[in-house]
């Protein structure tokens, strides 16, 4: 059984057939992705109805919630991402965890920052302690840490162990932010979207948010793959002088 | 065994220790992590005399026809529907602040009132437009808080 997805595995962790295969993705990705950000911006911010409470403020949700989203999925995927290359051991898959991460981070804080700017005019203050905002600041600093212990040995290899152990102790963090505002008395409130009884947000201005979390997600895909290529390149690069050094020297 | 199996195994395996001891921590420091009380929670765990000496926030609706503005201070009461808290405050309240909106206030209790240092409007999950809520509102199908 293992051994049988351990093949599938293998077939997609080849990087010739990765890059033949996010060769035809990549422009499709980013044109699709261009125009629903493009399309998201336009009815979020000019043609999108005001909030009866938040008035023009709830517009600065059609950046945080996708922005929040992605930050949290991209990190289970980093993670996810590290147990193949901890139990498989494959070079791409490091590479891949290596890509996201700072896409991620930057995911983290823009949400922090979006909802501090949302926070003072709605709540009356830029930041609290309360579990969410917390929890959300913690996945940022997993993020950092992630980025840091990857590059902070010597050898690579090392730090790429570390840095996979500490991206899955940190999926434990991914629960805590989804259910903070259920479990906890929080500033922030619950859920609008993934909520039991459907969404509590009205059709209008769940069209350009819908526009701006598959734009951000196809995005990011766009991203991702770009930073793996690059990865793959300089990897090539490195190997290739080194034989250029070699047959110099002999 | 086969050693990817038993790196799977094993990664498993801190996976589920973890997650249990943050659930087990997570229980036992639910006191701290709760951003506010409600006046109902605040009572049951306090007695009705509130002898608290912490600074201490205080979350629910305030009740409406409680709202005395002064010229310094404003007095008004925050309620959870079972029971109420008072709360006189010095400084400068929020923009969403009205009677029935959720709120939280901070600060220390003194002669079984709260004196607040800091106001803040607590926001609902509910998204929608103004002509939307003024609908819901004229055909009795309003849930929210006013």
């Amino acid at each position: 059984m293992l051994e049988r997805h351990s093949f599938v595995i293998n077939w997609l962790a080849n990087p010739n057939r990765f890059s033949k295969l996010t060769n035809k993705l990549q422009i499709p990705l980013l044109s699709i992705s261009t125009i629903m950000i493009l399309l998201g911006l336009y009815y979020g911010l000019f043609d999108s109805p005001k909030d009866y409470q938040q008035g023009d403020a709830v517009r600065i949700m059609y950046v945080h919630v996708p922005s929040a989203w992605l930050a949290s999925f991209l990190f289970l995927s980093l993670a996810i991402s590290c147990v193949f290359y901890l139990v498989w051991k494959h070079p791409l898959a490091d590479l891949i965890s290596n890509s996201i991460a700072p896409i991620g981070a930057v995911f983290s804080i823009l949400t922090l920052v979006t909802g501090s700017l949302w926070g003072k005019p709605m709540w009356g203050t830029w930041w609290v302690w309360d579990a969410r905002l917390t929890s959300m600041l913690i996945l940022f600093f997993f993020y950092l840490g992630y980025i840091l212990l990857s590059n902070a040995f010597e050898r690579k290899i090392d730090g790429s162990k570390s840095a996979s152990v500490l991206a899955i102790v940190g999926i434990i963090n991914l629960p805590i932010i989804k259910f903070s505002v259920d479990w906890w008395h929080t500033l922030h409130q619950p859920s609008s979207i993934l909520r039991m009884d459907g969404p509590s947000i009205d059709k209008e201005m769940l069209l350009p948010l819908t526009l701006m979390m598959v734009g951000f997600s196809l995005f990011s895909l766009f991203l991702i793959i770009i930073n793996v290529k690059t990865k793959l390149l300089e990897k090539k690069c490195e190997a290739l002088i080194l034989k250029l050094n070699l047959k110099e020297f002999s | 065994m086969n050693p990817k199996y038993r790196r799977l195994f094993i990664i498993t395996l801190i996976i589920c220790t973890l997650g249990i001891a943050t659930q087990l921590i997570l229980m036992a420091i639910r006191d701290n992590i709760v951003y506010f009380y409600t006046p109902n929670e605040l009572i049951n765990k306090y007695g009705i005399n509130k002898n608290i000496k912490n600074k201490i926030r205080v979350g629910g609706l305030v009740l409406e026809d409680s709202v005395v503005k002064n010229k310094n201070f404003v007095n008004f009461t925050i309620t959870d529907k079972k029971d109420e808290i008072r709360v006189t405050f010095d400084g400068q309240l929020p923009d969403l602040f009205r009677e029935g909106q959720g709120i939280v206030a901070e600060g220390f209790f003194q002669n079984n009132k709260l004196v607040a240092s800091q106001v803040l409007a607590k926001h609902d999950e509910n998204y929608m437009p103004p002509e939307v809520a003024d609908a819901l509102k004229k055909n009795g199908a309003w849930k929210g808080d006013k």
